[in-house]
């Protein structure tokens, strides 16, 4: 019997070893959902408790950014895609290249998340006791920016936790380890960062278009 | 063949460096035994030093501040680093593959990953002792844990870090017995340990992570005042206690499932016989798994919850009765008319019917709203936790531990020590607790470390329990590792029993099996024919 590199010994062929990661991957998204849905629960509560002051504060985010990290994020979904379709086909050199573009996609994220930040830490629009803004009406203006900033953070570590592992995919690709016999750690990566993309759809609506 | 395999995942492949980075399931669920084990005796011994201090209603040994920091580190260390890794991490790691016939966890690298994610998480959860411990209790409760001067963050953090691991373990699990039972081992065909296993990984996977972002709350509440759990700041600590219960409440679920597995196993192999409603029992336990999600609230019966949403929760608690019933039933229906045997496994087995019958029974009271508002942090609730988690899962764990041993060590320890072993347990145990339900139903508080002098008698006799106790672990200590060098050879079936673990070599060999396992027959067929002793 044949017995490829990829697979280790307590596999008996291929396809057990890449429905058992896959399911694995499957089973560690359903955590993540767990972890954000803590948060999206005390949004819940807190929005519910005060619906105005939310209303009022989300007028500081600004739109127009967080629509372009939408398309930004979405499109960068579309890439890591077509690098495993690519793969698939065997194609690595396309492979690399959708994976770059993803990369460089997931990078402007960040970027524009950076001067989004900056914007507020500078004008005082910060966490609990840091909160020194005084122009949002309502009570508690500060419980908002720490969910704005909690739910968003935890989602930014995700995107260069993202970042890690797709480039580790991109080394690995380009050494000639992948194939369309043996793809699955690119389509586990890939099923993570339609995950955080996931998040973030999510999180847009809640945070930027209140009301 | 010879009685003791010589080449077995002990000693191959040599070398203590081969332990580190080893991918056996084996060596990584043994270490978790070393390291569960160390923690076991660590947390009984802060017990002792507790119940020592309640000898007598004045202040004796330890000051206040002192006993606050020792009941919390005996909780958090007993709940994260003992009993939550004690069965699935330690005695499934290592079985879990054996008896479905595979050769390795589906995920060995994540497996490894877990084990040093455990030490890490352990590291750091101890290391609050040097920075002067914790004195908020194991459930860190806020606004009090978000204002104390002792080390919650490193405490948090710590478990935190230790329910990754947990979340990893579970996750192997799942797609182990999703994708690595050998060919014909359909699921009704599993033994009854690996469904308890499977149920425990479902609510490792979803409640863990609800626990996490809580405790990362709260280290962000301690670090930068986000004011979410504080009420100065407009937020809700009794989000806090939802968020935490509705991990909490499930994962006392991720302790009593596997013990449950353990005790399937042991009444159906010592009493010789097909288990008695193997479906009844293999779907409680998904039962169990699914109800132990929606009862998180009636911890909180005293917290301000809505009257009704109290009365919901008071009513699916006591929904849980009737899955965990169908068990005892069915194990009691197993005992009937079974050729029993009583070695220490059993003993075990049988002591876990009595005491987790008594726990499960008060947890009915304690789900009654009205009798728990009477009863809400008395010495009752400590007793109620302590039988179904000690007279629970950790007499499960014992049985399951005397179960696997010879097949783990290859060797046997001396029966008549593990009988005395077992009866100091149970008879310390009983004489430890039974006052404490008495005492609480009395009015004596919990967590504080004086107490009126009217409930003195009870106390004295609680105290000598706990030291009848720590002699039956002492004689357990003795045998046990004198057993891994000087104990009779095991063989592959020292029991004389079914399922697949009993038909290769004791100590296992490093490929599981030597040659591919075969299945003939379902692991309870004890009516097709009686396999041979080797012992």
């Amino acid at each position: 019997m044949s017995h490829p590199a990829h697979l280790q010994h307590h596999f008996s062929d291929s396809q057990q070893q890449h429905e058992s990661s896959k399911l694995g991957m499957w089973l560690f998204l359903v955590t993540e959902v767990l972890m954000f849905g803590g948060l999206f629960c005390a949004y819940a509560i807190l929005r519910a408790w005060y619906p105005e002051m939310f209303f009022h504060a989300h007028k500081v985010l600004d739109v127009m950014m967080g629509s372009v990290n939408t398309v930004v994020l979405i499109t960068s979904s579309l890439t890591m895609a077509l690098s495993i379709h690519a793969i698939q086909n065997n194609n690595q050199k396309a492979g690399v290249k959708y994976l770059t573009v993803t990369l460089i996609l997931a990078s402007v994220f960040l970027i524009i998340k950076y001067f989004e930040y900056s914007h507020k830490i500078h004008l005082g629009q910060l966490p609990g006791k840091f909160y020194t803004f005084t122009g949002i009406e309502g009570n508690n203006p500060h419980l908002f920016f720490s969910m704005y900033f909690l739910m968003t953070g935890l989602h930014g570590i995700h995107v260069v936790g993202g970042m890690a592992v797709i480039y580790w995919m991109m080394r690995r690709m380009k050494r000639g380890e992948f194939s369309s016999e043996y793809y699955t750690p690119v389509e586990i990566v890939g099923l993570f960062w339609h995950l955080v993309d996931l998040i973030w759809i999510f999180l847009f609506p809640l945070f930027y278009l209140i009301g | 063949m010879s009685n003791f395999a010589e080449r077995n995942f002990l000693n191959t492949p040599a070398g203590w460096k081969s332990w580190l980075v080893t991918l056996d399931h084996k060596r990584i669920g043994l270490m978790y035994l070393y390291a569960i084990m160390t923690f076991l005796a660590v947390g009984g011994l802060i017990a002792l030093a507790i119940r020592l201090e309640l000898l007598n209603p004045g202040s004796d040994f330890v000051t206040a501040d002192i006993y606050n920091r020792l009941f919390t580190l005996h909780g958090a260390i007993m709940i994260f680093l003992f009993i939550i890794p004690s069965i699935p991490a330690a005695l499934g790691n290592i079985m879990l593959p054996v008896m479905i016939g595979a050769k390795d966890v589906a995920l060995p690298r994540l497996n490894l990953l877990s084990w040093y994610i455990f030490c890490i998480g352990a590291f750091i959860a101890l290391y609050s002792i040097l920075k002067g411990g914790v004195d908020t209790g194991w459930t860190f409760y806020t606004p009090y844990s978000s204002s104390t001067e002792t080390a919650v963050i490193a405490m948090t953090f710590g478990a935190f870090i230790l329910g990754f691991s947990s979340i990893f373990t579970g996750i192997n699990f799942i797609v182990t017995i999703h994708k690595l039972r050998m060919p014909g081992l359909t699921w009704f065909k599993l033994p009854l340990f690996v469904w308890g296993l499977y149920a425990t990984a479902i609510i490792q996977v979803l409640a863990t992570p609800v626990v996490a972002i809580t405790l990362a709350l709260l280290i962000m509440e301690r670090l930068w005042g986000v004011g979410i759990f504080d009420p100065a700041m407009g937020g809700d600590p009794v989000l806090f206690q939802h968020f935490f219960w509705f991990y909490s409440h499930p994962v006392v679920y991720v302790m009593i499932l596997p013990g449950m597995g353990i005790i399937s196993e042991v009444i159906a192999h010592f009493s010789k016989k097909r288990i008695f409603g193997y479906r009844a029992i293999a779907f409680s336990s998904l039962g169990i798994a699914f109800l132990g999600f929606l009862v998180w609230g009636h911890h909180m019966f005293t917290s301000g919850q809505s009257e009704y949403a109290a009365m919901i929760f008071s009513m699916i608690t006591f929904f849980v009765a009737i899955p965990s019933g169908i068990k005892i039933f069915n194990w009691l229906a197993t005992l009937y008319n079974g050729k029993i045997t009583l070695e220490t496994p059993m003993l075990y087995a049988l002591i876990f019917l009595f005491t987790f019958g008594i726990g499960g029974l008060t947890g009915i009271f304690l789900g009654a709203i009205a009798v728990d508002i009477h009863l809400h942090d008395t010495y009752f609730i400590v007793a109620h936790f302590h039988y179904t988690m000690m007279g629970g899962t950790v007499m499960a764990f014992l049985g399951g531990l005397h179960y696997w041993w010879p097949k783990i060590f290859g060797r046997m320890y001396n029966e008549t020590h593990g009988k005395i072993s077992a009866f100091l347990i149970f008879v310390g145990f009983n004489m430890t607790f039974i006052p404490q339900f008495f005492l609480g139903s009395q009015g004596m508080p919990r967590r504080y470390y004086m107490y009126a002098d009217r409930f003195h008698t009870l106390n004295i006799v609680s105290t000598v329990g706990s030291w009848i106790l720590a002699a039956g672990f002492f004689l357990m200590l003795y045998y046990l590792v004198r057993s891994i060098k000087h104990g009779k050879p095991a063989g592959a079936n020292p029991w004389g029993i079914h399922g697949l673990e009993w038909t290769t070599p004791s100590p296992v060999p490093p490929e599981n099996f030597l040659e591919e396992p075969k299945l003939e027959h379902g692991p309870y067929d004890y009516d097709k024919f009686m396999p041979e002793k080797t012992v």
